[in-house]
């Protein structure tokens, strides 16, 4: 029954990282940046959240949505601010440095206007849980909303990518943006909505996120990024079974080594598992072998 | 050529020894705020960690974020053996090297483990790998508890009370409280000799015929890998020897500390020596001890607007990036500063 527990505590948590990482592996794909700042979009989601159904009193779905719209005008924001001009410099570790910028500025900005004091979430999730077998296993509604989630997410995602013109004019830009300006796709446009999408994505995470662990403080979003991202490289970054894949996989191996074996271990041995499978499959478990060419 | 590089790099060596004449000169004249002279041996450090890195993300070309899980290493291996010989060697300053060198040694030891695996990745992938052992470094420092006591050491990942020593015996290391009682035997003279070592190692490095090979390997894999240049071993020695130096600023750090936790090394903190790196300009090692020092020293000198110095920190480390790097801003710098602040693009073929 424990492992029955922590094996759906584990898909549930994954599930928010999985949600985080196909935004995150949606971005990285087209833009080829390690958006160090997606974390805090996920807090400042939080934040939002928060705001808009403690402060204000809004309705619950109300409030996801004020999160959604808030994450997805930011991250359109930082994007034309500060990553456009710097995507095609001569470096790759430019963009990389602003993104770190940006993550500062957010936390920062967060901490000033809310105050370092960890602010305790309410669940917005008014769904009742599921007791079974005869109430030794519940399963509470935050983690069926989660999960659900999640893969509505991963279907909708999957469908707008193969299904759409815009969805093609991604996987087109992520493939070579020269020729796919050629083909007459507006590619500042394309990567705008990419990094909407994802940030509105981040939004969703960050409501899940702090429903299930209710504690929101500045630095809540940056653990979360860095795992998500784990679980992108992990399942083959670009892909979005891939991340979907790996974000459920890393939430089933940290919460089972969180119980079985030593909590404060747990990271240790998540980045462990991420090491062992990179080093046999160097892109990823569903990643794409890129051939060098000379 | 080999003049105008001689001259480069005393220029270089100049800045460091003009800077620590300075602050000397200011300290003594009674000018220099308590905060700022506390400053002084970790801005040492964040020089010294800012080369360090430079020879593996500039020279060598790979991104990596595991840093300061090397500085971690040589910090905890110093400060547990100056904590180990504390009462039989009392000489401070030889206390200090030994306790340096021994933080390198370790810190390469860990460089070349984790150097093996990790360098046959490549880019982003070897990035957040590099990243992942950093974490583990951390993680794993966390929950040791080392303690002495008349029979010898003793190890336990469970809590003080298991070590089993005899009354009397102390603890050297206690998980996630660290190691406490390190004496205070960093100074600024210290740490201004360790950055020049660095220096010296780094740049001279740079200029043989090794760190030519590893430049070269850096600039076009397939063509080195044609002539013969045997890749591994070039990074591999890059990479050794950045953890090496950046053990050795671990252990300097370490004895600046009252108390050494493992949870300050994280992420953040090679993310940190990263931000110097390029800021300071990718490859340009003057650059990166400029960067580092003015980067450190700037959120203390906005510290008169309290809370909002990480703000504006921010804003300018944004702002920074897009002036130095913008291909636009480039553009515009060389059409209407000339040579003086305009960067000359390099042609992307």
């Amino acid at each position: 029954m424990r492992f029955l527990f922590y094996l759906i505590n584990g898909i549930s948590l994954g599930s928010v990282y999985a949600i985080i990482a196909l935004g995150y592996s949606m971005v990285y794909g087209i833009a080829k940046m390690l958006n160090f700042a997606h974390g805090d979009v996920i807090m400042v989601g939080g934040y939002a959240a928060f705001t808009s159904a403690v402060t204000l009193g809004l309705h619950p779905v109300l409030s996801i949505g004020v999160a959604i719209v808030v994450c997805t005008v930011l991250g359109v924001i930082i994007e034309s601010v500060a990553y456009r001009p710097l995507l095609e410099a001569s470096s790759s570790l430019a963009v990389l440095i602003t993104a770190i910028g940006v993550s500062y500025f957010l936390q920062n900005l967060v901490l000033l206007i809310f105050g370092s004091n960890s602010k305790s979430f309410q669940s917005l999730i008014r769904i009742p849980g599921l007791s079974l077998a005869g109430g030794t296993l519940v399963i509470s509604g935050e983690m069926i909303v989660t999960i659900v989630a999640c893969i509505v997410i991963m279907l909708a995602l999957t469908c707008f990518i193969n299904r759409t013109k815009m969805g093609q004019a991604m996987l087109a830009v992520s493939e070579d943006k020269g020729a796919a300006q050629l083909m007459g796709i507006n590619v500042n446009g394309t990567i705008a909505l990419t990094f909407a999408i994802g940030s509105g994505l981040a939004a969703i995470a960050g409501v899940l996120l702090c429903s299930s662990y209710p504690s929101l403080t500045p630095y809540t979003g940056a653990m979360p990024g860095i795992k998500a991202f784990v679980a992108a490289v992990f399942g083959g970054i670009g892909s979005i079974p891939g991340a979907f894949l790996g974000g459920i996989l890393l939430g089933i191996i940290e919460i089972f080594a969180k119980g079985y074996i030593s909590t404060q271990l747990s990271d240790a041995i998540v980045f462990g598992v991420l090491i062992i499978v990179l080093l046999v499959r160097p892109t990823g478990l569903l990643g794409k072998k890129i051939q060098e060419k000379v | 050529m080999k003049n105008k590089k001689f001259r480069s790099n005393l220029i270089t060596y100049g800045i460091v020894i003009a800077a620590f004449v300075i602050v000397q000169a200011l300290q003594n004249a009674g000018r220099l705020s308590s905060l700022m002279t506390g400053m002084l041996v970790p801005i040492c450090v964040y020089v010294v960690l800012a080369v360090s890195l430079n020879l593996v993300v500039g020279i060598s070309g790979e991104l990596s974020l595991g840093h300061a899980g090397f500085m971690c290493a040589g910090a905890f291996s110093g400060a547990l053996f100056t904590n180990i010989v504390k009462e039989n060697l009392t000489i401070g300053p030889l206390r200090l090297v030994l306790a340096m060198l021994i933080g390198s040694a370790v810190a390469a030891l860990f460089g070349l483990a984790i150097g093996i695996p990790v360098l046959r990745l490549k880019g982003d992938y070897l990035a957040i790998v590099t990243l992942a052992f950093g974490e583990i470094i951390k993680n794993v420092m966390n929950i040791f508890f080392i303690g002495q006591d008349s029979n010898g050491f003793h190890f336990s990942t469970k809590d003080q009370f298991s070590l089993n020593m005899e009354p009397g015996g102390k603890v050297l290391l206690s998980g996630p409280m660290g190691i406490t009682g390190t004496p205070k035997d960093a100074t600024f003279l210290a740490g201004v000799i360790l950055i020049l070592v660095t220096l010296f190692v780094v740049l001279n490095l740079m200029d043989s015929r090794t760190g030519r090979a590893i430049m070269a390997i850096r600039d076009n894999r397939i063509a080195a890998e044609s002539i013969g240049l045997n890749i591994m071993k070039h990074k591999l020695l890059a990479f050794t020897v950045s953890a090496a130096l950046a053990g050795a600023a671990g252990s300097l750090y370490a004895h600046n500390l009252a108390t050494l936790q493992a949870k300050k090394f994280d992420y953040n903190f090679s993310i940190l020596a990263l931000v110097f790196v390029v800021l300071g300009g990718i490859g340009n090692i003057r650059g990166s001890v400029i960067a580092a020092i003015v980067l450190t020293a700037l959120p203390e000198m906005l510290r008169g607007l309290s809370n909002y110095r990480m703000l504006i920190y921010s804003v300018i480390l944004i702002a920074m990036m897009l002036f130095t790097w913008a291909p636009r801003v480039l553009e515009w710098r060389e059409r209407h500063f000339g040579r003086f602040l305009g960067k000359k693009i390099k042609e992307v073929e």
